[in-house]
C-alpha cells in the first residue's frame, strides 16, 4: 500500500496546509487584480507577498542567495521535514520536483547574485539536493499542467517497485513577465476573478504557489490523512497542442484505467476547472462518459487562480483535508451551469460522510491524469 | 522480457539508426537548415512539421527514423504506448525566444506559436497526434542522458498497462542539439526485422555509445 | 487590393510557418479555416498578431476574428476598411 503523509502549501492563503485549508473554508480567495510594471491593464493574479517569504525564509538561518521559487520549495519541503521527521540523506528517500518553468525569472535577469545557470532546472535540483543533504539527486518532471498529479502517481510507482520507501513530491511555479504575458498572447486569461465551469467564465487568473506532500510506504507515516493513493494513470488526446479534445479522449481514457468497481464510494471529483470555456467544458463530457454523473465536482482554481506545477499537488492536499474533515469543498466561482455534460458541481461548503476522491488535471500538449485516493479501511 | 527492438540518434548534422549513419549533412548547414533536409529524405508531407519549434522538429524526426522500417505503430496497441521523453535544457531555446519578444517594450508581440512551445512535453503531443499515440506521457529534465531511469521507468510502465514505449532524449540548446530515442515494447508483442535487445540501462548506454561518429 | 492581397500570402506563410505552400496555391476567396488553409486555433490568434505587428491594427474583441479571418479577401478589405493598407 503507499500512504498520503504529511503535506505542506504555500499560498497567497499562507504558509502552512492548515491555514491554507481554514482560509478556503472560510471562502477567502487569493485571486486579486494587480497593476505589473510591464502592462497598463491590469491582471487577476494570486501573488504571495514577496517580503513575507524572506523574512521566512532569513528565519530558517543564513544562507546564500535564493531565488523566489528555491526559497519557497526549501520552506515547504522544510515544513514536511520537521513535521515527518525523515531522514533525507537516506539512500531510500527521494524528492521529485514538478514544475513547468522553474526559475524562469532569472530570464528575466531578476538576481545579480545568483548563477544564471540555476535557470537549468538539473541546477535547480542540485540546489535543494545540496540544501537537503539528500542522497540523490532530485528527479525534475516538467509535463505542463499535470505535472504535480503525475509526479505523485510516479511517486506511488517508485515505491511499488521497490525503489524508494519516501517520496516528497514538490510542485512549484512563480508569476511571472514570461507566463502572463504567454497566457495573454493564448487570449486565456480572464480580467476578473475566474469562475470554473461558469456559463460566463472568460478564462484562468494564473497564481503562485508551492506545495509539497510526503508518498511513503510506511503505515506509522500515514499521517494525517490516514489515506492512500490506489491508482493513477496519464492520457494524452492526439489532437492538439494547445486544445483540448472535444469529447474529452484523454481524460476519459485516465478515469476508466483509474476506475474503482465501486462508484458510489468516491465522494468527489477535484477537477482542473481552468475557466477556460474548452478545458471546463472538456472535464464535463468526460466525467459523464465515464458514468461519473452523481458525484459532485469541484474545481480549486476560483480560490488559487492556476498553479501550473503546484497545481496537482496543491489541490490534492486540499482535497485530502477535505475528505480528512468529511466537508466537501465548494467550487469558487460557480454560479450557473456552463457546460454540455451532465454533471454535479459543488456550490457550497457540505459535509459529506465518503472515504474516497478522484484528482483530475489537464494540459497543453494533450496530456491528462487522473488518481483515486481512498481512506485506509479499518 | 522486455525489449528495445529499434532506435535513432542525431547529433552532428548526422542522422544514425541502430548504430548506422543513414544521412548527413555538412557541418556548414545550421540546426533548421538540417532538420529541413533530413525532412525531406522521409518523404512524408506532415505540413505540421515546420509549425514545430526545433526541439520539436529534432525529437519528431529522430522518432519517426527509428519507426521507419519497425512494424511498430502496427503491432502495438497505441492506446496502450507511451511516450517518455527527458533533456537538461527543459524548453529554454524556445524560452529565450519567447522571452525576447517580450523584452523591448517598444516592439511588444508575444506569439502563442512561440509561447506554446515553452514545454518541453510538447515533443510528446507533436508524436501523440501524428501517430495518435494515446497512452502513458512523462517529461523528465535530467542533467544528461539517464538510461537508468529510462529502463526502469518503461519497465514500471510496462509491468502495468502499457505494452510499447517511445523513450529517450531530445535537446536542443543554442548550437548544441541531440535526439536519441528508441522504441520498446513487452516481448509478446513481435516485431519483424528488429534488434532485440533486452530493456535495461546496460543495454540504453550500449545503443547510446553505438554510433561512430566520424567527427 | 490585389497588392495588398499578394502582400498579406507572403506574411500569412512566414508567420503561420505555411512552408509546403506556394503563394500561387492561395486562392483569396478560399476559407482560411476548416478546408482551404486548414489553419486552426492558434494560426487564429497568430493572424490577431500579424494585424497589430504589421497594420497596427488591434483587434478588441477575438471573436470578431471569425469575420474578418473568414478568407484572405476579407481580412484584406478590413485592413483597407481600417485605412491601414
Amino acid at each position: 500500500m503507499i500512504f498520503t503523509s504529511y503535506s505542506n502549501i504555500i499560498s497567497p492563503l499562507g504558509f502552512s496546509t492548515k491555514e491554507n485549508y481554514e482560509a478556503v473554508c472560510s471562502s477567502q480567495v487569493a485571486v486579486k487584480k494587480m497593476v505589473f510594471p510591464f502592462s497598463k491593464d491590469p491582471f487577476c493574479v494570486a501573488k504571495i507577498n514577496d517580503q513575507l517569504i524572506d523574512q521566512c525564509f532569513d528565519a530558517l538561518g543564513s544562507f546564500n542567495p535564493a531565488t523566489k521559487l528555491e526559497k519557497l520549495s526549501v520552506l515547504s519541503i522544510n515544513d514536511v521535514l520537521i513535521q515527518s521527521g525523515i531522514d533525507t540523506q537516506d539512500d531510500r528517500t527521494l524528492l521529485i520536483y514538478s514544475t513547468t518553468k522553474g526559475n524562469i525569472d532569472i530570464l528575466e535577469n531578476r538576481y545579480k547574485d545568483i548563477d544564471a545557470k540555476r535557470i537549468y532546472l538539473p541546477v535547480f535540483a542540485s540546489y535543494l539536493q545540496s540544501h537537503f543533504k539528500l542522497k540523490h539527486a532530485p528527479l525534475v518532471l516538467s509535463n505542463a499542467c499535470i505535472s504535480g498529479i503525475l509526479a505523485i502517481i510516479i511517486a506511488k510507482r517508485f515505491i511499488e517497485q521497490g525503489y524508494y520507501d519516501n517520496v516528497l513530491v514538490c510542485g512549484g511555479d512563480i508569476l511571472s513577465e514570461f507566463t502572463i504575458s504567454g497566457f495573454k498572447s493564448f487570449n486565456a486569461m480572464s480580467a476578473e476573478p475566474s469562475k470554473p465551469f461558469d456559463a460566463k467564465r472568460t478564462g484562468i487568473n494564473l497564481g503562485e504557489a508551492v506545495a509539497t506532500i510526503l508518498i511513503t510506504n510506511k503505515k506509522e507515516l500515514a499521517q494525517p490523512y490516514n489515506a492512500q493513493i490506489i491508482s493513477g494513470a496519464s492520457a494524452n488526446d492526439a489532437n492538439h497542442i494547445s486544445g483540448p479534445s472535444r469529447t474529452g479522449d484523454g481524460l476519459f481514457q485516465c478515469l476508466e484505467e483509474i476506475k474503482t468497481e465501486n462508484k458510489e464510494e468516491i465522494g468527489f471529483i477535484s477537477a482542473h476547472g481552468t475557466a477556460t470555456p474548452f478545458n471546463d467544458e472538456m472535464e464535463s463530457i468526460a466525467f459523464d462518459r465515464a458514468g461519473l454523473n452523481t458525484i459532485p465536482v469541484n474545481s480549486l482554481k476560483g480560490y488559487y487562480g492556476h498553479t501550473l506545477g503546484a497545481a496537482g499537488v496543491l489541490e490534492t492536499i486540499l482535497s485530502l483535508e477535505s475528505m480528512n474533515h468529511q466537508r466537501l469543498i465548494k467550487s469558487e466561482g460557480f454560479e450557473t451551469k456552463g457546460f454540455s455534460g451532465n454533471i454535479t458541481m459543488i456550490d457550497s461548503h457540505t459535509n459529506k460522510s465518503f472515504t474516497s476522491f478522484i484528482k483530475t488535471a489537464s494540459g497543453f500538449g494533450g496530456c491528462n491524469a487522473a488518481a483515486l485516493f481512498k481512506k485506509i479501511s479499518n | 522480457m522486455n525489449s528495445i527492438i529499434s532506435y535513432a540518434h542525431i547529433k552532428h548534422n548526422r542522422v544514425s539508426v541502430n548504430g548506422e549513419i543513414i544521412f548527413q549533412s555538412p557541418d556548414t548547414l545550421s540546426l533548421s537548415e538540417f532538420l529541413s533536409e533530413a525532412y525531406k529524405t522521409l518523404a512524408i508531407s506532415y505540413p505540421k512539421f515546420h509549425k514545430m519549434d526545433l526541439q520539436c522538429k529534432l525529437g519528431f524526426l529522430c522518432a519517426e527514423f527509428a519507426i521507419k522500417e519497425t512494424d511498430f505503430l502496427v503491432v502495438n496497441d497505441l492506446a496502450k504506448t507511451a511516450i517518455v521523453l527527458s533533456n537538461a535544457a527543459s524548453s529554454l531555446e524556445t524560452d529565450r525566444m519567447h522571452q525576447n519578444s517580450i523584452n523591448d517594450k517598444t516592439n511588444y508581440f508575444p506569439s502563442p506559436a512561440v509561447f506554446v512551445y515553452t514545454l518541453p512535453n510538447i515533443t510528446i503531443g507533436e508524436l501523440a497526434i501524428k501517430h495518435k499515440i494515446t497512452g502513458e506521457n512523462a517529461f523528465f529534465v535530467t542533467e544528461g542522458l539517464d538510461a537508468g531511469l529510462l529502463a526502469n521507468y518503461v519497465n514500471m510502465l510496462l509491468s502495468d498497462a502499457t505494452e510499447a514505449a517511445i523513450a529517450g532524449w531530445v535537446e536542443v540548446d543554442g548550437t548544441n542539439f541531440e535526439a536519441f530515442i528508441f522504441l520498446a515494447q513487452k516481448a509478446e508483442n513481435i516485431n519483424k526485422n528488429c534488434i532485440f535487445k533486452p530493456l535495461n540501462q546496460s543495454s540504453v548506454i550500449t545503443i547510446y555509445n553505438q554510433t561512430q561518429w566520424t567527427h | 487590393m490585389d497588392a495588398l492581397i499578394e502582400k498579406l500570402k507572403g506574411q500569412i506563410i512566414e508567420q503561420l510557418n505555411l512552408a509546403e505552400v506556394k503563394p500561387e496555391e492561395i486562392n483569396p476567396d478560399s476559407p482560411l479555416f476548416g478546408e482551404g488553409l486548414g489553419l486552426d486555433s492558434i494560426d487564429a490568434l497568430e493572424l490577431i498578431v500579424l494585424l497589430e505587428k504589421h497594420y497596427g491594427i488591434k483587434i478588441q474583441d477575438p471573436k470578431d476574428g471569425k469575420t474578418i479571418f473568414q478568407s484572405l479577401r476579407t481580412m484584406a478589405e478590413y485592413i483597407q476598411s481600417q485605412g491601414k493598407s
